[in-house]
């Protein structure tokens, strides 16, 4: 394992402590948690909470700010935070409009934000929460843990944040958020997988002519493995699952071309270059494109395409002003 | 019968019993999960190993409960809200217990599945923990039953449980990460039976 790293035990408290050092004027850390906060708090308005495993920076601090989250938990290394850690988080931002969770569907996300959410209800916070599935390499089934929630969920950050922004209640927040999740699909694929520090090795491995699809964002294997092709031919085949999934036709859609980590930015312009071609074929309208790194899994060589179709209500929001350390919207 | 004095020295062998076996079960979750089960659960283990002075002198409950409380709060995943539910609930049967017996570890281990399968929301035959931890309880319940000593019946369980482990080899995982992989996930062992296969062990050893 070769890493720019200090020692394995210390990875996500640096981490944390150097992107809270980074932008001091967006987001503080509560003491003794690993959760970033807005700097300073707003008050009269829905307060979000995301958070999922350390790896994905700039997911999910990087989107604390205005117009986008209220706090972010990072948990270990592709480990979902704790409990205790999201209850914190919980505290600190809740406002009397409450509180939403925008919650990746992964199984321990799930579990660990549920019992946060538990918890705060006990003490009479007002929680509601959002679990999304973008993944369409999962088959959504009563066989499977549902589809697991990607890079379509910077997505939900900035439009449920801009929502969110305008001072509606809770329910008219999660409905966006439900908006959001309904109309976003991810497919994504990797060339090389990623070490996570603690393990020391790669969670799989791949042969030098071969592409793994289906991947998550947790350096676990993909559905299956094929020989690797030209970049159009692989942007065609992670397409056309994406449009099988839920009908684009005739539809604005907002883009996202998510590096993986270890992408550079000239093979995600190729791979957004096709995208685009491909839809105007369709006569799908792009309305909006973004290209880098919004969801990473460390140094894993890949991407992913998400597509959200739009209507006007979210075409506003999405274009509403964004400030945060990763995400700016002028 | 088994004094708190005794829990404690059980669940430092607990401790003991993941560490040694920390690289096994991250080796078990790398093909099917995400290659970390050993690790998150080594730094629970660590953290109730490091807390046990403190509530050495304590009842069963409330030192099971603490337990509870340090894995959910350190090992993360699906581990840490699972096994910590299970050590709460457990916990909550005991409290005020300086000493248990065999019938109150049937009920520990039937709250502790009951705790699993509520915040897992999963059912036996999915590819879990639950494989392991359900044929052990019955096991242990039916060797209890006929009347064998606390040896025999610990024996019964952990066999029970290997059997689990070797049975969740041949089925497709529908709960967790490994659902993803579909019949892909099929020849491998299930990391988060084996973790509980090893802790009953260690459990059936310091007995």
């Amino acid at each position: 394992m070769k890493k720019i790293i200090n020692a394995v035990d210390l990875v996500e408290e640096q981490m944390v402590e150097g992107l809270r050092k980074a932008y001091p004027q967006y987001v503080r850390r509560l003491d003794g948690t690993t959760v970033l906060v807005r700097a300073e708090k707003k008050e009269g308005k829905v307060a979000l909470i995301s958070g999922g495993g350390s790896g994905h920076e700039p997911a999910h601090a990087g989107y604390v700010g205005k117009g986008m989250l209220d706090g972010a938990v990072a948990g270990a290394v592709f480990t979902s935070p704790t409990p205790d850690q999201v209850y914190e988080a919980i505290k600190a931002v809740a406002t009397d409009a409450g509180v939403l969770l925008i919650i990746k569907n992964y199984t321990g996300d799930v579990m660990n934000f549920e019992m946060a959410a538990d918890m705060a209800r006990d003490e009479g916070i007002k929680v509601d929460q959002v679990v999304v599935n973008d993944d369409v390499a999962v088959e959504d089934s009563l066989y499977t843990a549902g589809r697991r929630g990607v890079a379509g969920t910077v997505f939900v950050h900035k439009i449920t944040g801009a929502k969110a922004e305008t001072g509606a209640s809770l329910e008219e927040v999660k409905a966006v958020a439900e908006k959001v999740i309904a109309n976003v699909r991810t497919m994504s694929m990797a060339i090389r997988p990623c070490t996570v520090p603690a393990a020391g090795k790669p969670g799989f491995e791949l042969g030098d002519d071969e592409m793994e699809i289906g991947i998550g964002i947790h350096g676990e294997p993909g559905t299956h493995r094929e020989p690797l092709r030209p970049a159009d031919e692989i942007v065609d085949m992670m397409l056309d699952r994406i449009l099988a999934d839920i009908d684009y036709s005739g539809r604005e859609v907002a883009v996202m071309i998510n590096g993986c980590g270890a992408t550079p930015l000239m093979e995600l312009f190729i791979v957004n270059n096709r995208v685009h071609d491909v839809l105007e074929q369709k006569g799908i309208k792009v309305y909006k494109s973004l290209v880098g790194e919004y969801m990473t899994s460390l140094e894993m060589e890949g991407f992913s395409i998400s597509l959200l179709r739009l209507d006007d209500e979210l075409k506003e929001l999405l274009d509403a002003p964004a400030d945060t350390p990763a995400f700016k919207e002028i | 019968m088994t004094d708190n004095a005794k829990v404690v020295e059980i669940l430092h062998a607990m401790k003991e019993a993941i560490s040694e076996n920390a690289q096994f079960l991250t080796d078990l979750d790398a093909p099917i999960g995400d290659n970390d089960h050993g690790i998150n659960m080594d730094r629970g283990f660590k953290k109730v190993e490091a807390d046990l002075p403190g509530i050495a002198a304590k009842d069963i409950g409330a030192i099971l409960k603490k337990v509870g409380m340090d894995l959910v709060s350190t090992v993360g995943g699906s581990s840490g809200p699972l096994y910590g539910t299970a050590f709460m609930k457990a916990g909550a049967k005991t409290a005020g217990k300086m000493e248990i017996g065999m019938d109150d570890f049937l009920v520990m281990m039937d709250e502790a599945i009951g705790g699993v399968q509520m915040r897992g929301k999963a059912v036996q035959g999915e590819k879990t923990m639950l494989d392991a931890m359900i044929p052990a309880r019955d096991a242990m319940r039916a060797a209890a039953a006929e009347g064998k000593d606390t040896r025999a019946v610990l024996d019964a369980g952990v066999a029970a449980a290997e059997a689990g482990v070797e049975y969740t080899k041949g089925i497709i995982a529908t709960k967790g990460r490994a659902s993803y992989l579909g019949e892909r996930s099929i020849g491998h062992q299930d990391p988060g039976a084996t973790s509980f296969t090893v802790l009953l062990k260690a459990i059936a050893a310091a007995y």
